[in-house]
């Protein structure tokens, strides 16, 4: 029970994108299409939950025996530039459609900060193995779920007329703003 | 270069968060009050003038091919000090409300984009001029947009309230909507201001 409330939070409640601005990057930069912003969310998901458990292990079996978990922010974006560079040759290897799906994608999760700030959130709320990587997947998912509805609704606001100012920037982050204001809805819901 | 113009450049005419738009997580996150974006803009500024100024001074010792992660180790580094010193000094009220993104400022695009763009190609001097540059324009642009919305959803400035009580507050503006919100019409503004320029 405690672990789905731990996925519902971090899907939902505790949205990534919109209630905690992690990942807005990735977020405003490839979402124009729901076809690219879908590629992007599962190939967050997939290094999300394994960065989530390597950090874990890390932090847990190498920083804190050595006595120098002070160096924790070093380890983990090495950890994460190491695990997206694995992650790539492995994919690349094994199903070359799926690599070409995520293309471009995938070298960019590195500089993803929801992926760093998932790994230090595990580490300053205590959560042990299996909770880390439930805590993981669900902010995976939930920035999955936001990047895609933001795409859609994107493409159809490029089909209208809107003032010059607003263009570009301005009306995503508007779009983006409107969509916070329905997810705080979910507030509620634990 | 002059160094007056590079720290302009990072300010007005390149400025990252209204011009290039780069950097967005912690903008958004924690300028709910004027305070915690000044806060947040002063340490990315630390960290970005001082791991400009040492990239610029390895980048001929680095083989190209590993730049990326040697960069990254060098700011992680700064940030890693900058947490330090923030524990050890600034106000517990502060550094709680900045939390996790002050470790996060290692994947701010902005500094990885300026080791990048600048500090791997110029000298040491004019890397660290870059690095404030850039600093305060962020730091300028976090306090524009915390300021607001402080302004509107707390009826304060800086912690001192300004708005009589009766006046009605805007509670959505300090809530995470309010941040995207406040930052599309700024924007908005800033794109208004540059078009009439141009004409």
């Amino acid at each position: 029970m405690n672990l789905f409330l731990i996925l519902l939070s971090a899907i939902f409640v505790h949205n990534f994108v919109l209630s905690q601005f992690l990942g807005i990057c990735p977020f405003l930069g490839v979402s124009k299409k729901v076809e690219t912003a879908s590629g992007m969310g599962i190939a967050v998901v997939f290094v999300i939950t394994l960065a989530s458990a390597a950090t874990w292990l890390v932090h847990k079996f190498i920083l804190v025996p050595l006595n120098i978990e002070y160096l924790y922010n070093i380890a983990f974006i090495l950890i994460i530039a190491s695990l997206v560079q694995l992650v790539e040759m492995f994919i690349k290897k094994s199903s070359p459609s799926l690599y070409q799906a995520l293309g471009v994608y995938l070298p960019l999760i590195t500089t993803n900060c929801a992926v760093l700030g998932v790994a230090v959130n595990n580490m300053n709320d205590g959560y042990g193995f299996i909770a880390s990587v439930v805590n993981g997947i669900g902010a995976a998912v939930g920035f999955a779920i936001a990047i895609i509805l933001f795409a859609g609704i994107r493409e159809r606001v490029a089909k209208c007329n809107i003032p010059k100012s607003l263009e570009g920037f301005p009306i995503a982050l508007i779009t983006a703003g409107l969509m916070a204001i329905a997810f705080l809805g979910f507030s509620g819901m634990l | 270069m002059n160094p007056v113009k590079i720290i302009k450049n990072g300010i007005i005419d390149e400025n990252p968060t209204f011009v290039q738009v780069i950097g967005m997580c912690p903008t958004l996150a924690v300028t709910s009050s004027a305070i915690n974006g000044l806060g947040m803009g002063l340490s990315t500024l630390a960290v970005l003038a001082c791991s400009n100024l040492v990239i610029s001074l390895i980048r001929k010792f680095v083989p190209d091919e590993a730049r990326i992660p040697c960069y990254v180790v060098v700011i992680a580094s700064f940030v890693t000090i900058v947490e330090m010193l923030l524990n050890a000094y600034a106000p517990e009220s502060l550094v709680k409300a900045l939390g996790v993104y002050i470790p996060l400022i290692v994947v701010n695009c902005i500094i990885l984009a300026r080791a990048e763009a600048f500090a791997g190609k110029n000298g040491p001097i004019a890397s660290l001029f870059d690095g404030i540059g850039m600093g305060l324009g962020f730091t300028f642009a976090l306090f524009v947009l915390g300021a607001v919305r402080e302004f509107l959803g707390n009826g304060s400035l800086l912690g001192y309230t300004i708005l009589p009580e009766a006046f009605p507050r805007t509670l959505v503006m300090i809530l995470p909507p309010g941040a995207f919100l406040t930052l599309a019409f700024l924007m908005v503004l800033v794109n208004k201001l540059r078009s009439g320029k141009s004409e």
